[in-house]
């Protein structure tokens, strides 16, 4: 087919050109922005009233985006694009926010009430499920180096890191579980969530079934 | 600025500021974020404003605002206020006993409940818009929790009109309940001899009781209700022990002697 007819192919390439000049520091950096910008606020008196609960959130949000981010790349990678380089990176990004999001609840939101938080972890099910999702997460942060990979071998790694899934939807079910009533936004992440993992879901399928079908 | 005597029923904390208590609200006709009642409530039309007084009443009918506050004396009333969330604030309300209102009409010797409902009119409330709760906001009152003198209707605090974002014209506030039974913006009050619905009841009646009275011992089923935090308090202030009947307990518990306050929780 000539070039001239498929104008989209050429443009993703191009895309791609321009990602592999791009360094992967870059997307730590764009990572950490929100959190000093939050910091910022913070210490400027930005985050209104309640700047505890405006800190949990927009640290628990960003983590959320970042999995979600995450989650995006296969997917576009089905449609040419390649940003496989800054998986990693959205990925310790992610697990950055959602570490800082847990250290903002024990130490700002708790108050480090152990006793209280203790009995959270056994009996509230947004705590329960909001925590397994950073148990999930702790094995694909520490091995998200290029040793790991090769002392598990890249199959047993990739199994390992499908573990994203179950942090994914378990941040996102956390979220829509701790809020009252049914707003909007909360759903719009389970949503995505959901139809990313749904899409992979279908894609492997599609793979064992006969084209013609 | 409104002239109000000051009460014995204050607490002496001290209040939360102007600006805390009127950008950090539930109100979810404007929103269901915390700050979006202080960004949309400028829209509502308080005056005129005229409430319905029906049911089991002497004198039913459709009063004016000035005519239901006209007699009744001002009261700057500093109070807890406990957020079923786990947040507090102290607020400096300004208002008058219910009761004053309810004598006034006359109560009827059948009438066991006090029914009230929030304004609809979503040209000027967006948040009724979509079907996020059930419009018209309802809430209740035992009468004896209706006649209780903590009970206020409330229309201003810090010395001013009431701030739209935070009930105005008119709004209840019962300080021993959680913040959700001090229906905001009130257009109708009536008297009835069953247990009105009431909101939140009606979406999650697992979650949110009739009473509803502030319990450190009676958990929320999603979350603790033993602590909260004093919103303003500052990023490391942690939290506080949550107290009976918030604070109120001298006053209030007799009226639930002999019920289990997990069951009527």
């Amino acid at each position: 087919m000539p070039a001239k007819t498929c104008p989209r192919i050429s443009e993703v390439e191009s895309l791609n050109q321009l990602f592999r000049r791009l360094p992967t520091w870059a997307v730590y950096l764009a990572g950490v922005l929100p959190f000093l910008w939050i910091v910022w606020l913070a210490v400027t008196g930005g985050l209104g009233a309640d700047p505890v609960k405006a800190i949990e959130l927009r640290l628990g949000e960003l983590g959320l985006q970042f999995l979600i981010g995450g989650l995006v790349i296969t997917p576009l990678r089905w449609f040419g694009l390649n940003l496989m380089k800054f998986r990693r990176a959205v990925g310790l990004v992610a697990f950055f926010y959602i570490a800082m999001h847990l250290s903002a609840w024990v130490v700002l939101d708790m108050g480090l009430r152990w006793s209280e938080m203790a009995n959270d972890l056994v009996k509230r099910w947004y705590i329960i499920i909001g925590m397994a999702g950073f148990a999930a997460m702790i094995p694909l942060a520490v091995t998200s180096n290029n040793a790991s990979v090769k002392r598990l071998g890249a199959a047993a790694w990739r199994r390992l890191h499908k573990l994203t899934y179950v942090a994914v939807l378990a941040g996102a079910v956390h979220y829509v579980v701790l809020v009252k009533a049914w707003p909007v936004e909360p759903l719009l992440y389970l949503g995505a969530a959901i139809l990313l993992l749904a899409a992979r879901a279908w894609k492997a399928r599609a793979r064992f079934l006969p084209v013609s079908a | 600025k409104i002239e109000a005597a000051k009460s014995p029923l204050s607490i002496s904390d001290t209040p939360n500021t102007f600006e805390e208590i009127t950008t950090y609200n539930n109100f979810y006709e404007f929103g269901t974020g915390k700050e979006d009642p202080a960004a949309n409530a400028a829209a509502l039309t308080t005056d005129p404003w005229s409430i319905t007084i029906d049911g089991m009443v002497d004198k039913p009918g459709t009063y004016d605002l000035a005519d239901v506050l006209s007699g009744q004396p001002l009261e700057e009333r500093i109070y807890r206020f406990r957020c079923v969330e786990a947040w507090s604030m102290v607020v400096p309300w300004i208002g008058f006993q219910l009761s004053g209102l309810l004598n006034r009409v006359g109560v009827q010797p059948g009438a066991k409940y006090v029914a009230f409902e929030t304004l609809v009119r979503p040209e000027e409330m967006f948040g009724q818009k979509s079907p996020i709760l059930e419009w018209p906001y309802r809430e209740g009152l035992r009468l004896d929790e209706a006649m209780h003198p903590l009970t206020i209707l409330a229309t201003g605090l810090y010395g001013e009109e009431m701030p739209k974002q935070n009930g105005a014209p008119i709004r209840l506030v019962v300080p021993w309940k959680y913040g959700f039974k001090s229906i905001k913006s009130i257009v109708k009050i009536s008297l009835t001899d069953s247990m009105p619905q009431t909101t939140w009841n009606m979406l999650q009646p697992s979650e949110y009781g009739f009473y509803s009275n502030v319990n450190p011992t009676v958990d929320h089923p999603r979350w603790s209700q033993a602590s909260e935090r004093r919103v303003g308090a500052g990023l490391f202030a942690g939290r506080q022990d949550t107290l009976m009947f918030n604070g109120y307990e001298e006053q209030v518990a007799s009226l639930y002697a002999g019920q289990d306050l997990s069951k009527d929780f």
